[in-house]
């Protein structure tokens, strides 16, 4: 049986499918069979993040509606054996997918692959709680911002009464912190909530930690995740998270600032 | 004005002002977690009902559900403004 994993935020723009992707990639190195499923309808892109775009025919919906096999709308990743995307239909309206298709799909999908990969649209509608619906884990993706981190307790709301697991009163699905697009010298100046802040507020396990990244944008601009990209900053920290989903034990690290001369401290010397 | 706050060394922090104001608003979010789907709507009307009686203002009200092994109780809060 696969592991299903949901990655959600509630606010957009936080860095979900980039998350998604980094992620799914990373356990498809580690030798698990993974599938990354596009849960965003109307507004795909975890299509174009993975570099598959072209690549797509069919998509979850024609799937879930019987206009194509799952195996007619599974994609191949190019780079790494034993990971999949399964994309979302462009332009059919969110009411096509149904909780029953859902689940139909995650069933066959569970029986091939070790991890599924649910890459959430944002919000707290139908569309993010179906995302979730199913899931045994998930990855809470969090910026170091006001407005994310409440959206995000909101969401760890819904993850402890809407899903599969909070109505069948199993065990709760496991709820894992995600900080992203981490700045460490915004937070040593006192202008970003610390990680620690963060996690005492949301109380819930960190799972690991992105740092705001050019890493990020150069690997989205060419349709290659970023964990492939082993020299970057972003690519070792989604690394370390994948090994941390594992179940290894690995040190955080890009949390912290490497503190500059004097000089160049009062003339203003930010780090991009 | 970067090298007058480092010589100072007065610079207001931001980070714990957000730090304290999400601290409140995540208490509220949670305690409103477990509450019925009506809470939000008989809120609005009972806030109605009293500002027909007393200029309050909107975050005057504050209503709450705790729930025993027999028995719940609602709590309603209201400030009134001093005369
Ligand atoms: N660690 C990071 N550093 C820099 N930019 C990032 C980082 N993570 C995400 N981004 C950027 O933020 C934007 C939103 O990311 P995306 O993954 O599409 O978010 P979501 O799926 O939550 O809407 C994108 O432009 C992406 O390149
Ligand atoms: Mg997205």
């Amino acid at each position: 049986m696969a592991k299903i994993i949901v990655v959600t935020s509630g606010k957009g723009g936080v860095g979900k499918t980039t998350s998604a992707a980094a992620i799914a990639t990373g356990l498809a190195l580690r030798g698990k069979k993974t599938v990354v499923i596009d849960f965003d309808v109307g507004l795909r892109n975890l299509d174009l993040i993975m570099g598959c775009e072209r690549r797509v025919v069919y998509d979850l919906v024609n799937v879930i509606q019987g206009e194509a096999g799952l195996n007619q709308a599974l994609i191949r990743d190019k780079r790494v054996d034993n990971l999949h995307i399964l994309p979302a239909s462009q332009t059919r309206d969110k009411d096509a997918l149904t909780s029953e298709g859902v689940e139909k799909i995650l069933d066959m999908l569970g029986k091939d692959f070790d991890y599924i990969i649910c890459d959430s649209p944002a919000g707290i509608e139908r569309g993010a709680q179906l995302a979730m619906y199913f899931a045994d884990e998930a990855v809470v993706v969090t910026n170091p911002e006001v407005s994310s981190v409440r959206d995000s307790d909101r969401i760890l709301g819904l993850l402890g009464s809407k899903t599969r697991r909070a109505e069948r009163n199993q065990d709760p699905v496991k709820e894992h912190l995600l900080i992203t697009r981490y700045n460490p010298s915004r937070v040593d100046d006192g202008d970003m909530l610390n990680l620690d802040d963060i996690q005492e507020i949301l109380a819930i396990d960190l799972l690991g930690l992105i740092p705001e990244s050019e890493a990020v944008l150069r690997a989205s601009n060419q349709g290659i995740p970023v964990t492939h990209d082993a020299k970057s900053d972003a690519g070792q920290a989604y690394t370390d998270t994948v090994s941390r989903l594992l179940g290894e034990d690995v040190p955080l690290r890009f949390h912290e600032f490497q503190k500059k001369g004097l000089l160049s401290r009062m003339f203003g010397g930010g780090r991009r | 004005m970067k090298l007058l706050e480092f010589l100072r060394g007065e610079r207001k922090k931001t980070a714990s002002v957000a730090k304290e104001r999400l601290q409140i608003i995540v208490a509220h979010q949670r305690s409103q977690r477990d509450q019925p789907d009506y809470m939000p709507m008989l809120e609005r009307e009972l806030l109605e009902v009293i500002r027909r009686y007393v200029k309050v203002d909107q975050d005057a009200i504050n209503i709450s559900l705790d729930r025993d092994e027999d028995c719940s109780v609602l709590e309603l809060n209201v400030t009134l403004p001093r005369t």
